[in-house]
């Protein structure tokens, strides 16, 4: 996947997490902390579905980088890039 | 029990809120007994295929957003639902309502199953994997869940637990609400009982191995208590919460009040898991009529339990008999006949759809009894239509559940 591949993977991911909320004018580089109603449940929920639909396994450590869409494609690139949009 | 208690220790009604599968408030649920309106309908679940139930159509995002439906639970949306419906029906001014001092007290019969299942089944798709089983579980299969996810939506900071009592759990819920106001726990209670197991395969399962589920080709006549061609339960949904406060209470703030919580029991055969034990459903009533300072013969109308099992009805009536004797002046009627069994919320529900009574004086009926089982003979049992009353000041509401809990609620026009 590319990193706009990703990056809309995301957006999926967070349209179905905050469902009351319009993702699409997320700023790439603002926590996204600052701009949705997300709580720390919330960024497991990604976390798993990361997982789930992409089979991608992020160490707790590591759960800094889903800060803003920004970091969270550039960390997710590396580990993404031999999968398939799904 | 009331006879000569102070005004801040006689605990009544106030507000109803209640989600029934043929009403989402009390006036629409009274108007669908009142009109034989049944809530039962074809219902589908996986792993368990075709049947019946009872479901409700509230509008569950009148009180909550998209995420925190996604985020909890049925019974916590349905809780929701109740308690904002029956603090906008008390008249409280809610804005202003100390949330310290309100208490939430929740009947369930179980809860976690409906969690649990879907869970196991989603982990299916991974091969049994548990890494992707959901961090949700937990939040919202622990016990008190419909009672927290209540709390959390009406910012309401004192205490809420759930009562688990099986089916008795609607009463259960009612009277902790008014021991807890007795107490002193809390100035207002949100009490009552909610359930969400029609989305649980396992129930229906359950009461199918147990040759307990109820079938018919015509949704609206498979429940049948007393009748000679009952053949099992329907299985429901729904919730219904009362706001309880002390007399005192309400009257200083000038509060419509619906009734007052005038006994209350709860007792255990100690006999079997499943079967019913009619001389302690009989002792059970005869306690709260004691406590109630009444005798069996003022008590104008009883709301039965009966599920439609074989042997559920038989032992209530004889129990009931034996309390009420062979020519009670009391009317006997049965919701489920309408919507099936609402599980923890079937006691909340069952009194709420009576209480209208105090003003109409007509007691509802009993669906489907077009043959009485003679062993369910009871004299006063209203059947085929409404019945209109010379008076009705005291309803008395009977609950009972699996492992022999037994409840009864008496309420007393004010």
């Amino acid at each position: 996947m590319s990193p706009p591949e990703i990056k809309e993977a995301i957006l999926d991911i967070l349209e179905s997490i905050a469902p009351d909320e319009d993702v699409t004018n997320v700023k790439d580089d603002v926590p996204l902390r600052e701009q949705l109603e997300l709580d720390s449940m919330d960024f497991l929920d990604i976390v798993m579905e990361l997982r789930k639909r992409y089979r991608v396994q992020i160490p707790e450590d590591d759960y800094v980088q889903l800060a803003t869409i920004n970091s969270t494609v550039e960390y997710l690139a590396p580990l993404m890039k031999d999968l398939q949009k799904a | 029990m009331i006879a000569g208690l102070p005004d801040r220790e006689r605990i009544v009604i106030t507000g109803v809120g209640l989600a029934a599968p043929n009403g989402n408030n009390l006036s629409e649920f009274r108007e669908s007994l009142l009109e034989n309106r049944s809530g039962v309908s074809p219902y589908e679940i996986r792993y368990f295929g075709k049947t019946l139930a009872g479901i409700c159509h509230f509008d569950e995002r009148r009180y909550q957003t998209k995420k925190d439906q996604r985020r909890g639970t049925r019974a916590g949306s349905i809780g929701i639902y109740c308690a904002h419906e029956a603090v906008n029906d008390s008249g409280l001014d809610w804005p202003n309502v100390d949330k310290a001092n309100v208490g939430i007290y929740i009947g369930v019969t179980e809860h976690g199953n409906v969690e649990t299942e879907n869970e196991i089944h989603e982990l299916r798709s991974y091969d049994y994997d548990t890494k992707f089983w959901s961090h949700h579980h937990n939040p919202r299969t622990v016990a008190n869940n419909p009672a927290g996810e209540i709390s959390l939506n009406l910012g309401i900071t004192g205490p809420h637990y759930t009562i688990g009592a099986a089916c008795a759990a609607g009463n259960a819920g009612i009277i902790q609400g008014a021991q807890m106001l007795r107490l002193g726990e809390c100035d207002v209670a949100l009490a009552g009982g909610v359930s969400e197991s029609i989305h649980t395969f396992g129930i229906f399962a359950s009461f199918r191995s147990q040759g307990a589920l109820a079938s018919h080709d015509d949704p609206a006549r498979a429940s049948r208590p007393f009748d000679v061609d009952r053949n099992g339960i329907v299985v429901a949904e729904g919730g219904c919460l009362y706001v309880l406060e002390r007399l005192s209470d309400a009257r200083k703030r000038g509060a419509r009040i619906y009734g007052e919580i005038a006994g209350y029991a709860i007792n255990s055969d100690a006999s079997d898991f499943v079967l019913p034990n009619s001389d302690r459903q009989a002792e059970c009533v005869e306690r709260a009529l004691r406590r109630a300072g009444l005798a069996a013969e003022q008590v104008d109308i009883v709301s039965t339990h009966a599920t439609g099992t074989a042997s559920g009805d038989v032992q209530e009536s004889a129990a009931l008999r034996r309390v009420f004797g062979e020519s009670p002046h009391a009317q006997f009627n049965n919701a489920k006949s309408f919507i099936g069994h609402a599980m923890g919320a079937a006691g909340a529900l069952e009194l709420g759809g009576n209480l209208p009574a105090f003003g109409d004086r007509v007691c509802h009926h009993t669906m489907n009894v077009d043959a009485l089982d003679p062993e369910c003979a009871l004299q006063g049992l209203v059947t085929r239509e409404p019945r209109e009353c010379k008076s009705v000041n005291v309803i008395l509401n009977n609950s009972f559940g699996m492992l022999g809990i037994n409840s009864v609620v008496i309420v007393q026009r004010i």
